[in-house]
């Protein structure tokens, strides 16, 4: 045990450093509501399966149960419209990425379109971790393709094309609102 | 967010996941930690030794496992408490001993274990206590490699000559808990 280069961190740290990304990706994923106990379960399984983590990528470790656990939040009340989370957050991140003059912008529309949000819930779940994953715990494309078990080229692909539907969304908003 | 780890931590329990159990707990010269496991309370920290090393550690000698749950350590930090404030002259905590070596170094702290609330024994008597008189200079490496120092009561073994000897709280603290039994 002790003759490995990467031991496991103590749980308690894994957690305290993990809790707000991974609750932050899981209100994107399944909104505020439910988020809570999406968490819940995610750092419960972690803590089960922690002895067997692989110690060097952590991060992408728990993001895969939590996506996993949003995937079976979602088989298990499937219908139902669920609010996307955390607009604001969302929103003043873009809005931190817009001044900072990062190449990726802000979604091409105006925060007070909330209904985005509803189109974030829309999208197929492999685009919607990714574009969350960007944007609401604001990993690199590298680290969003190593949580979602693609790779770096394809998680850039995802968001690309969540991003323009989302713009496609929020162009007929506009023309709705005419 | 600590209503949702409180009820992630009372989960946990439930569900026998806490392998090993942490706290920090005031003493005079500063802050330590008590952690244990189901079977009881298996390391002390002085305050002189840093709790991400220890909880590092810990995480590797025993199980990554490892969570702040003060709940499971009120025994200690109560016992611990009244020590300090002078109300107790023994502990009556169950030892989970796993992170004290086997053979003639655990007889050192076995014994040690029985040395009253202010008495002192040598280096030497602890040897022998353990089965071997001549092995003092062992005997004072098992008592630097207690895990559970206070509980363990090492600081009550000092130097044949009087000297109080090394102690791994410091000196300050051996000085400090032997004052406090009355044994200096």
């Amino acid at each position: 045990m002790s003759a490995m280069a990467h031991a496991l961190p103590p749980f308690q740290a894994f957690l305290d450093e993990h809790l707000e990304p991974v609750g932050a990706f899981l209100r994107g994923m399944v909104g505020p509501n439910d988020a809570e106990d999406c968490l819940q379960e995610t750092f419960l399984a972690a803590l089960r399966a922690y002895p067997r983590a692989e110690p060097r990528n952590l991060r992408a470790w728990v993001l895969t149960i939590a996506r996993r656990k949003a995937i079976d939040h979602h088989r298990s009340r499937t219908g139902r419209a669920k609010p996307v989370a955390e607009p604001q957050e969302l929103i003043d991140r873009q809005g931190g990425r817009a001044r900072a003059g990062s190449a990726d912008g802000p979604l091409g529309m105006s925060p007070r379109h909330s209904e985005i949000w509803a189109a974030v819930a829309e999208l197929p779940a492999g685009q919607r971790a990714a574009v969350v994953l960007r944007f609401a715990v604001d990993l690199r494309y590298r680290e969003v393709g190593a949580a979602l078990g693609t790779s770096e080229e394809a998680a850039r692909q995802s968001v690309h094309e969540a991003l323009t539907k989302l713009r496609a969304s929020a162009a007929e908003l506009k023309e709705m609102a005419r | 967010m600590s209503k949702f780890v409180d009820r992630l931590m009372v989960r946990a329990n439930e569900e026998g996941l806490v392998d090993l159990a942490y706290a920090t707990v005031d003493t005079p010269l500063g802050t330590g930690l008590v952690a244990a496991t189901p079977k009881g309370l298996v390391r002390v920290a002085l305050p002189n030794e840093r709790t991400e090393e220890v909880l590092a550690r810990l995480a590797e000698d025993v199980s990554p496992r490892v969570l702040e749950f003060p709940a499971r350590l009120d025994q200690a930090r109560r016992e611990l408490d009244e020590y300090f404030e002078g109300r107790r002259d023994r502990f009556e905590l169950p030892l989970d001993w796993r992170l004290s070596h086997s053979g003639f170094y655990r007889r050192v702290l076995r014994a040690t274990a029985r040395v009253p609330f202010g008495e002192v024994i040598t280096y030497g008597e602890a040897a022998q206590r353990a089965g071997n008189p001549r092995a003092f200079r062992a005997a004072g490496t098992a008592l630097g490699s207690n895990p559970l120092p206070i509980v363990v009561p090492c600081h009550r073994v000092i130097r044949a000559g009087g000297e109080i000897g090394n102690y791994g709280g410091g000196p300050q603290m051996k000085r400090f808990l032997l004052k406090l039994e009355g044994a200096l």
